[in-house]
Parts: C-alpha cells; structure tokens; sequence
C-alpha cells in the first residue's frame, strides 16, 4: 500500500508540468494570438475596451522585461476578444428577441 | 387499426393548423414596417408610464421622476445651455469665407427645420444627419469640419433645435428599399448587445427608464433626441448626438465607432423616427 502510493506521488509529479517562470517566446505567442483575435472582433465592429486595454498592459509589461504578467495579460486579452467575437456572433440573431412589437 | 389511423390524421391536422397559425407572425415579424415598430414602441412607453403626458417623454429622466423635474424646471430659468445657443446664433449669421452662410446650404434658411433631421439622402443612399449636412455644408463653403464631439458642433445644433422648439418629430422614409433597410439597421443596432458590460441600448432605455444607474435616472428611449443637442452637468459642457452615442458605448466598455458612421447615422434614424409627432426641445439640460 505503502509503496504504491509512493509511486502514485512520483508517477504525479512526474507529469505535472514544471511551474516555471514565462519567457519572451511564450509571451510572443501568446501576444501574437491575442492581437489576432483582437483585430477580428475590430472588423467585426464590436471591439471592447478592456481587450485594447489589457493588450496595452501585455506591452508595457514585456517592455519592462517582466515576461509573467505579460504573458498572463496577453492572455486575457485573447479570452477577452474571443467572448466579444461570440458576442457578435450570438447577437446576430438574439438582439430580435429584445425587440418591442 | 382504425383508431390508430384515425389519432394520426387528427394530430396532422392539429399541427397543421397550428403551422397555418404561427407561419403568418413569423413573416410578419422579418417584414421591414416601421409604421408598426414606431406604434408598438410608442405604445411600450405609454403603457409602461400612463401617469407621463406624452409629449413629456421628451424632457428623459425629468418625466420620470417629480423632484428632479422640479429643479430641472427653476434651473431653466437660466439654464446652462444658454452660452451655446448665443454662439450658435451667432456663429450661424457669421459669413463663411467666401461670404455664404449655413442658411445658404439648408431649406428655410436652416431656421425651422430640425424636426426633419436625420432625412434618407436618396441620391447617396444613406441617412444624412444635422451635423454632417453641417460640416459637409463647411466643407463645400471651403471650411475646415467641426469636431463632431466638441462644443461648435453642439453651439451650431442648439441653436437649430431652438429654432424648431415645439415642432413635431417629421422623419420621413421614402419608399425605397434601402432607406427601409437603413432604419432596420438603426433598430438592429439599439437592440444588440455590446461591450463587455453586455448591454444594449434598450438594456437601459428601454428596459430600465426611470430606474437609477449609479446616481442618474435613466430617459426612456422614446422622445431621447428630441432635446439634443445637451448640457450634461457629467460633463460640464454641451454635447452632440454623436458624442452621446459615443459614450453610451464606452459606458458598456465598447470601443465607440466613428462619429457618423453608418451604425450611428442608422440608429439615428430609428430613434428619431419613432419619436415621429413628439415635440423638439432642444437644446436641453441633463444633469
């Protein structure tokens, strides 16, 4: 029993991954997919500011050499933009049903 | 056998006469009519609010509640948009460079005329608004354009508005399909939802008249442009239509379109012409 659950906490550790501090690669990527996503919620005219903000944080962060809350702002701003593009899309035919008639 | 056949033409003719029924209302309902929709949300508010004469629902959050219509009323006797009416009138005789003025560039000499104001331009094929046949009259007199946000655009409207005070709302839409389709995309863009907060237009104006947001009481939709432009004490200056589009987005925590864009001038339009037959009182106050 012992033994087993000794292989259990090694077998555990051994597949989580390693917390381990972000770098410029990881927060390039992931600005990269937050700017994309942002730029189609703009075509889609339904932008909102908290996306353009917190882009805007991702920046300053990465200028500061603080790769972590760049990464985790980058982010953030992707989910962000991805709940304004549903938005967009789900509102094509949902605003009918806020209608007077 | 007999009685199961029989079960089963009875349910087909129940359902097809339930089709027959609700296949009309669904047609109905992706009709464009605006005579129907500016019935029903004239109907909305007047039911919602029978206490509030209907040519009040003009004066917004002071037909809604009592106190503040009563010191809305004292202050009018000098009220705060007083400034930029007089430069209004004055900045409206003033000869553009080439000696025209803006009574060159409007019917009636640009006095009286408000109420007609957003007009479905058949030639361009859109909705053209007060404030951009102003600037485009500037520009066509060899003028820079106002700022569609800033006081010389709301001067120049105020002083427009005061001319019509009174007039009934006079929107037309010609019988054109792309005016039709102008005011669907107004009504479309009042109901959708945006922004992070998720709200809509009528998620305030509609919905919520009357109930307070944080410390304003929020103005039906109905009437809401019949007294632009406005002096809001939030801030401390005149303001356009345009500006008061832009910041109900940003109030949802939407990036504001452009002044005048097409969403803009559309909705505009749809909420003008709903408000057909209510009074101008331009310019206005709001705290």
């Amino acid at each position: 029993m012992k033994r087993s659950l000794t292989l259990a906490m090694l077998l555990a550790l051994g597949l989580a991954p390693a917390a381990r501090a972000a770098n410029e690669a990881d927060y390039k990527a992931a600005f990269a997919a937050a700017e994309a996503a942002s730029k189609e919620a703009a075509g889609l005219r339904n932008q909102w500011t908290v996306t353009v903000s917190t882009l805007a944080a991702a920046r300053k962060a990465a200028d500061g050499g603080d790769f972590d809350r760049a990464t985790a702002a980058a982010k953030e701003a992707e989910a962000l933009a991805k709940a304004s593009i549903f938005q967009a899309a789900s509102e094509k035919e949902v605003w009918k049903a806020m209608e007077i008639r | 056998m007999k009685t199961r056949l029989s079960f089963l033409l009875g349910s087909l003719s129940a359902a097809l006469v339930a089709f027959a029924l609700t296949s009309p209302r669904v047609v109905a309902a992706d009709k464009v009519d605006p005579v129907a929709d500016a019935k029903a949300f004239r109907n909305y508010f007047f039911q919602k609010f029978p206490d509030v004469k209907h040519e009040d629902f003009v004066n917004g959050p002071y037909s809604m509640n009592a106190d503040m219509k009563r010191q809305w009323l004292e202050k009018e006797e000098f009220p705060p948009y007083e400034f930029a009416l007089d430069a209004g009138k004055e900045m409206f005789s003033t000869p553009f460079k080439n000696g025209k003025t803006y009574a060159d560039c409007f019917p009636n000499g640009g006095i009286g005329i408000r109420q007609n104001y957003p007009y479905f331009d058949g030639k361009e094929g859109k909705v053209v608004t007060l404030e951009l046949a102003l600037n485009r009259c500037r520009e066509a007199n060899g003028e820079q354009p106002y700022s569609y946000v800033k006081d010389e655009m709301a001067s120049l409207t105020a002083y427009m508005a005061f001319t019509s005070r009174g007039k009934p709302m006079d929107i037309k839409i010609p019988d054109d399909p792309r005016a039709l389709e102008a005011f669907e995309n107004g009504k479309r863009y009042f109901y959708t939802r945006r922004g992070q907060l998720n709200f809509s237009c009528a998620s305030c104006h509609v919905q919520s008249p009357g109930e307070r947001i944080r410390a304003e009481i929020l103005a039906p939709a109905l009437g809401i442009l019949n007294a632009m432009p406005i002096y809001r004490s939030e801030w401390s200056g005149m303001g356009t239509i345009s500006r008061r589009f832009i910041t109900c987005n940003s109030q949802t925590r939407a990036v504001p379109l452009e002044p005048q864009s097409d969403e803009y001038r559309d909705v505009e339009y749809f909420l003008s012409y709903v408000a057909n037959g209510l009074p101008i009182a331009g310019p206005g106050a709001r705290p």
